[in-house]
């Protein structure tokens, strides 16, 4: 039995991946902002096997928030898991026209990820042990044209992991990084979906996966290792003549 | 996008909507009010009745709400899957009392198909242990139905193909089992009224299905295997594997041909050696063979198959289903699997499909040859008192199916009482004579 806590626990992938720890018969501390739908999914992970679940107030937007997650841990009595999951799809055309809109994105995205992290580090590193898994993305790889403002935010937060994985390696703390490519969510409702799109609970099984190999970076699917590495290796006078 | 139903025929560009909440879909209606829509689970129907230009998905809608072990009684969201309900209760020693021949079905289509399983002349269908269920209709309230309370409108959704409302999440019963087996009997039987009379011997028997060999004519027509299964108490809970076969891309057409599907009839019938074989086999491969093997419909090849399933009364069986597997075994028209099974009693559902007699479902790839035979065997179901089950349907007429369903203007009344006609809508029911 892990004691798990989820931020963002209302997202599909989030959703997916706590009903694998609930086939478990792992605790969970599920946070979100949409209380009702938070109430809904924590009574059914109770039915799928979770020991005991409890529900918290997050929103991204709102730092005070972060107070309920003291309480929380001494529910839970410790923690072994934290997986942090929340964000949003901006419209980036949107946010071209608009620093308001830019700003939130990139505090939903990033700054509130990074807040969460600087919080729990301290725990897991006083504790010397357990993991710590953020669900970052491929946007975070390189910039582009079509979706840079999640891209920055994502890139800003895998950067971050990177350097706390390498803080808290020596207390023996996995962070893993995880990176999904196109996944077929409520976020991304609005897109065409073709051959590259993968299913939430596909990224969930392997989120728990590389958590329980403590792997520090995942690609999710693995295939997008692959093309990021072409995407990241191609000279700027090419990429640049791209719509990517 | 371009979506189908399991056939793979026919395929329409619709717009798929994917609420994550009951509000969500109140809304998705709202803004849809114009174009009528229809609800979708696994797309497990065969042919266009998950079809419309609006298609509102339950994908998300997957929540178990409560379950009682006392008495098995099990709340859930439609979209919910029987798979996920065997997943999760089947180690607690919990089993659906109806399921289908495959486990990829949601709840809300289990309901609106009032699916059927090898049980149905011992249980009846899925409808017959739904305690209550929840269903949105056109003006956007939320109404309980069960067969005390909007019974009229229970009546109509049950087997209705989504065209009532969109069931939101639903009531029903579990039943109580004491390990993942089943004892499992098979008889050989050398023609159709062997088979039939083996039926009639073994009615007691929990579950009983038989495999016909459709190719075969004269002494051998019905040539089959009777499978008769029981929940065993030995072996344990065991997880259904979950590594399966799949078939990686549509055949090519000329891999289904009178001599490759009797090669297989012939190395299927020859598996049984003895004239009954007994063994215990996990609940999965015994109700769900073609889960076994992901996207086996692309054995049909990119054009797609129809399934044709229908019901004749108990007192036509041997003539009627004679005149049927005649007629096909004349055509070489192939069916891959054709299951024959005998119905109980049927209920009080306008649209639900069994009733008391034998029901044989069969494959066909789709061509014009097999539109022309399917028109054939409408008539003999037709003159002997039978019809077509919906949920496979992909090209029945009008008439045809009013004749079936001679209930279809008590469907109509409801649908027009809870506002449902030109809300609610399918390709199907527009075939059908039920919207335009």
């Amino acid at each position: 039995m892990k004691k798990v806590m989820i931020i963002g626990a209302t997202s599909a992938i989030a959703e997916a991946t706590a009903r694998i720890f609930a086939k478990r018969g792992d605790a969970l501390f599920l946070f979100a902002r949409d209380q009702e739908r938070l109430a809904v999914i924590a009574n059914d992970l109770k039915i799928r096997g979770a020991r005991d679940v409890y529900t918290g107030l997050y929103d991204a937007l709102e730092q005070q928030d972060m107070a309920n997650f003291e309480g929380a841990l001494k529910q839970l009595d410790g923690i072994d898991i934290l997986l942090v999951a929340h964000g949003v799809l901006p419209d980036q055309k949107v946010c071209e026209a608009s620093v308001d809109d830019t700003l939130r994105a990139f505090d939903i995205n990033g700054t509130s990820v990074l807040a969460i992290l600087t919080y729990f580090a301290n725990i897991f590193e006083a504790q010397k042990k357990g993991s710590i898994a953020v669900i970052s993305s491929v946007a975070g790889d390189r910039g582009r044209q079509s979706n840079y403002v999640y891209g920055a935010a994502k890139g800003a937060v895998s950067i971050f992991l990177q350097g706390l994985r390498h803080r808290l390696v020596k207390s023996g703390v996995q962070v893993l990084t995880v990176k999904p490519g196109f996944v077929d969510t409520p976020m991304t409702a609005a897109f065409d979906k073709g051959a590259l799109w993968a299913q939430p609970e596909q990224i969930a099984k392997l989120v728990v996966k590389a958590l329980d190999q403590k792997k520090s970076v995942v690609y999710t699917p693995g295939f997008w290792g692959v093309i990021m590495l072409i995407i990241r290796s191609i000279p700027d006078w090419i990429f640049h003549k791209t719509r990517l | 996008m371009l979506i189908s139903g399991w056939g793979q025929y026919p395929r329409v560009e619709a717009d798929v909507l994917s609420p994550s909440t009951g509000d969500g879909i109140q809304r998705s209606l709202r803004e849809n009010d114009a174009k009528p829509c229809i609800a979708r689970g696994f797309g497990r129907s065969y042919g266009d009745s998950s079809l419309s230009s609006t298609i509102v998905s339950t994908r998300y809608l997957n929540h178990f709400h409560s379950f009682d072990d006392a008495t098995g009684v099990l709340s859930c969201d439609a979209g919910v899957s029987l798979d996920e309900i065997l997943g999760v209760f089947v180690p607690k020693g919990w089993f659906p009392i109806v399921t289908p021949g495959t486990r990829f079905v949601t709840v809300g289509g289990a309901i609106a198909s009032d699916v059927h399983g090898k049980n149905h002349h011992n249980v009846g269908t899925f409808c017959d242990h739904v305690l209550s269920f929840r269903i949105l209709i056109a003006n956007g309230d939320i109404l309980n139905c069960s067969p005390s309370e909007n019974r009229d409108l229970f009546l109509a959704s049950c087997g209705g193909m989504g065209l009532t409302g969109f069931i939101l999440d639903a009531t029903f019963k579990l039943q109580k089992i004491e390990s993942s087996f089943i004892e499992e009997t098979t008889y050989k039987a050398d023609n159709l009224e062997e088979c039939l009379a083996l039926f009639d011997e073994h009615n007691a028997a929990t579950y009983s299905v038989a495999w016909i060999d459709c190719l075969k004519r004269g002494k051998e027509l019905g040539r089959s295997l009777l499978m008769l299964g029981k929940h065993s108490s030995a072996g344990g809970y065991v997880d259904l594997k979950k590594t399966t076969p799949s078939i990686p891309f549509n055949m090519p057409i000329f891999c289904l041909n009178r001599f490759s599907v009797g090669a297989f009839n012939r190395l299927y019938y020859g598996r049984v050696r003895e004239k009954i074989q007994k063994r215990r086999v996990h609940y999965g491969p015994y109700f769900y063979p073609l889960d076994g093997i992901e996207n086996w419909t692309r054995l049909y090849g990119a054009k797609g198959f129809v399934q044709y399933q229908f019901v004749i009364p108990k007192d036509a069986g041997l003539e009627g289903m004679t005149s049927v597997l005649d007629k096909i075994a004349q055509s070489g028209a192939g069916s891959f699997l054709s299951v024959l099974k005998v119905f109980g009693k049927g209920n009080d559902s306008f649209l639900s499909f069994p009733f008391e007699g034998y029901t044989l479902a069969l494959d066909f790839k789709v061509s014009k040859r097999t539109f022309e035979l399917l028109d054939q065997l409408d008539a003999i179901v037709h003159d002997y008192g039978g019809r077509i089950y919906l949920t496979k349907d992909a090209r029945m007429s009008d008439q045809v199916f009013k004749r079936g369903y001679p209930e279809w203007e008590e469907f109509q009344a409801v649908r027009e009482k809870y506002g449902a006609i030109g809300t609610f809508a399918s390709f199907q029911s527009k075939r059908l004579g039920l919207d335009v």
